[in-house]
C-alpha cells in the first residue's frame, strides 16, 4: 500500500466540506484533482490525518462568464483550457494550460487544486496575478477574499490560506478592451516542469503602453514583475522598452539553482521569455533576443 | 487502519464490487483486488504513464487515483478494448509496425492513443509525440510507436471512427 493510512471523507456539499474542516483543521488535507497531492501521499510525503475529498461537491464545479469571468474551484483543466468564454475573456488561459502536464493530468488537475498546492513551477498562479484575480476563501465562520498576490505572498507549496478555509471560486476581472497577451516558458519537455516562464498581459493607447501586467514562474515562488511593469508604462512598444523589461524581470526574479538549472540560467532565461512574451502581446513576429 | 470501503467498479463493462481500504490507489485495486494486471506501474506517481486507463471516457492516471473516488464510473482498461479474439486496431498496429519492444509501457500508451485518435482522427507525427509526451518508453526511442499511432488512426478511420 503505498499511501500511509488516512480516514476519508466524501462531502457532497460546500457546507458538509465545510464542517469537516472545522472539525479536522490542520490535520485534515483536501483532496481536489489529486494530480500533486496523490504522488506526495504515494511518497509519504504527505501524511494526513483526514482526508476530505471534494470531487462530489459538484457545486464547486462552474465557468460563469457574466461580467467578471468567476471559476468553480474544481473546475478540471481540461475544461478550463476547452471553454470558449474562458478563452473569449482571457486568451492567456488556455494558452497557459496547453502547457501544463499531459491530457492525462488536466482531465484531472483542477484550477483551485494547482493554486492551493501553489507549486513555484506551476503556470497558474502566475497567469492568475498577472490578470489580477481573486480568490474566495470559506470557512464554517464565513468567507473572504484574497487577492491572488495576498494568497501567495513569497510562499511556495503554501498559501495563506487558513487550515479551515477552503477555496471556492476564482474571479477574474474583465480584460480592457485593448489589452493583448504573451505567454512564453521554456521546459525541456513538452508537459514538464518549466524552469522558468512569463505571463504578460499590456493594455496600449495606439503604441503607448498604458498599463503591463506580468507573472513569473519557476523561481523560488510565483511573483509579478514590478520593475519590468514600470519599465513598460508610458513607453512606446517595441525592442527597447521591451529589452528594459526584460533586464527589469531578470532583477525581479527570484531566481534558484537545482539539478534542472542555475540561478544565473533561469534569470537568463527569465530576460529573453520576457521579451519573447512581450513581442507576442504586441503581435510582432520578432523573437528579441533569444 | 481505516475501515474498509465497498466499492463498485464498473471495468470493461461489467459491474464488480470490491472492498478496499480509502488510500489503496485505483491502480492497484486493479490489479490486486480485479486481477487486471494488464495495467502496469511503472512510477506510481503520475510521471510514467504506464499505469494510464480510461475513466469515464477520458485518459487518466490510474496511480494518481483512490479506488474509492472511481466508485460507480466506467473503467476501460487494456484488457477490455479488444472485441473478443479480434485486436483494437491500434493493438493491432501497434504489433504490426512494432510500437515495443519489453512491453511494459505498452498498456498505457494504446490507451493514450486510443484517446488521441478519438479527439484527433488524422494526427501528424508532432501531434502525437506532444500528446503522448507523458507516456514514456525506455525501449523503442518512440519512431516506432509514433508510426503505430499513425497507423492506427487511418485505419480507424477507414472502418468509421470506431474507439
Amino acid at each position: 500500500m503505498k499511501p500511509a493510512v488516512f480516514d476519508y471523507s466524501a462531502p457532497e456539499s460546500i457546507a458538509e466540506a465545510l464542517g469537516l474542516l472545522a472539525e479536522h483543521g490542520s490535520g485534515a488535507k483536501v483532496l481536489a484533482g489529486g494530480q500533486s497531492l496523490v504522488p506526495m501521499l504515494n511518497f509519504r510525503l504527505a501524511r494526513p490525518a483526514h482526508l476530505i475529498d471534494i470531487n462530489g461537491v459538484d457545486s464547486l464545479s462552474y465557468i460563469s462568464a457574466n461580467g467578471a469571468l468567476r471559476i468553480g474551484s474544481m473546475t478540471r483543466l481540461t475544461a478550463l483550457g476547452e471553454s470558449g468564454d474562458v478563452a473569449g475573456a482571457h486568451p492567456i488561459i488556455p494558452a497557459a494550460v496547453a502547457q501544463i502536464g499531459h491530457r492525462a493530468i488536466r482531465n484531472r488537475g483542477t484550477i483551485g487544486g494547482s493554486l492551493a498546492h501553489n507549486d513555484p513551477a506551476a503556470e497558474l498562479p502566475a497567469v492568475l496575478m498577472a490578470l489580477d484575480a481573486e480568490v474566495t476563501a470559506r470557512s464554517a465562520d464565513g468567507e473572504r477574499v484574497v487577492g491572488m498576490q495576498d494568497l501567495i505572498e513569497d510562499r511556495l507549496f503554501d498559501t495563506t490560506l487558513d487550515d479551515t478555509e477552503l477555496l471556492t471560486e476564482i474571479r477574474i476581472p474583465a480584460a480592457a478592451a485593448s489589452s493583448s497577451f504573451g505567454f512564453q516558458e521554456f521546459a525541456r519537455r513538452h508537459g514538464d516542469f518549466a524552469l522558468a516562464g512569463v505571463a504578460a498581459v499590456i493594455t496600449t493607447d495606439g503604441s503607448t503602453i498604458t498599463h503591463a501586467a506580468l507573472g513569473a514562474f519557476g523561481g523560488t515562488h510565483a511573483t509579478r514583475l514590478p520593475t519590468a511593469e514600470a519599465a513598460l508604462v508610458g513607453a512606446e512598444t517595441g525592442d527597447a522598452a521591451f529589452a528594459a523589461a526584460g533586464a527589469g524581470a531578470a532583477a525581479d526574479f527570484p531566481s534558484t539553482s537545482d539539478v534542472h538549472g542555475t540561478a544565473e540560467y533561469r534569470s537568463h532565461l527569465i530576460n529573453v521569455l520576457t521579451v519573447r512574451a512581450l513581442n507576442d502581446a504586441a503581435g510582432h513576429t520578432g523573437g528579441g533576443n533569444g | 487502519m481505516a475501515e474498509n470501503m465497498s466499492v463498485v467498479l464498473n471495468v470493461n463493462g461489467s459491474g464488480r464490487s470490491v472492498s478496499v481500504e480509502p488510500r489503496k490507489t485505483l491502480a492497484d485495486a486493479i490489479r490486486e483486488d480485479l486481477g487486471l494486471t494488464g495495467t502496469h506501474l511503472g512510477c506510481e506517481h503520475g510521471v510514467c504513464g504506464a499505469c494510464t486507463i480510461l475513466l469515464d471516457g477520458e485518459v487518466v492516471r490510474s496511480c494518481l487515483m483512490l479506488a474509492v473516488q472511481a466508485d460507480g464510473a466506467e473503467i476501460t482498461t487494456i484488457e477490455g478494448i479488444a472485441d473478443g479474439d479480434a485486436l483494437h486496431p491500434m493493438q493491432s498496429a501497434f504489433s504490426e509496425y512494432h510500437g515495443l519492444q519489453c512491453g511494459f509501457c505498452t498498456p498505457g500508451m494504446i490507451l493514450a492513443g486510443i484517446d488521441v485518435v478519438s479527439r484527433n482522427p488524422d494526427p501528424s507525427p508532432q501531434e502525437i509525440r506532444e500528446e503522448m509526451g507523458g507516456n514514456i518508453c525506455r525501449c523503442t526511442g518512440y519512431q516506432k510507436i509514433v508510426e503505430s499511432v499513425q497507423a492506427a488512426a487511418a485505419a480507424m478511420s477507414a472502418e468509421g471512427g470506431s474507439a
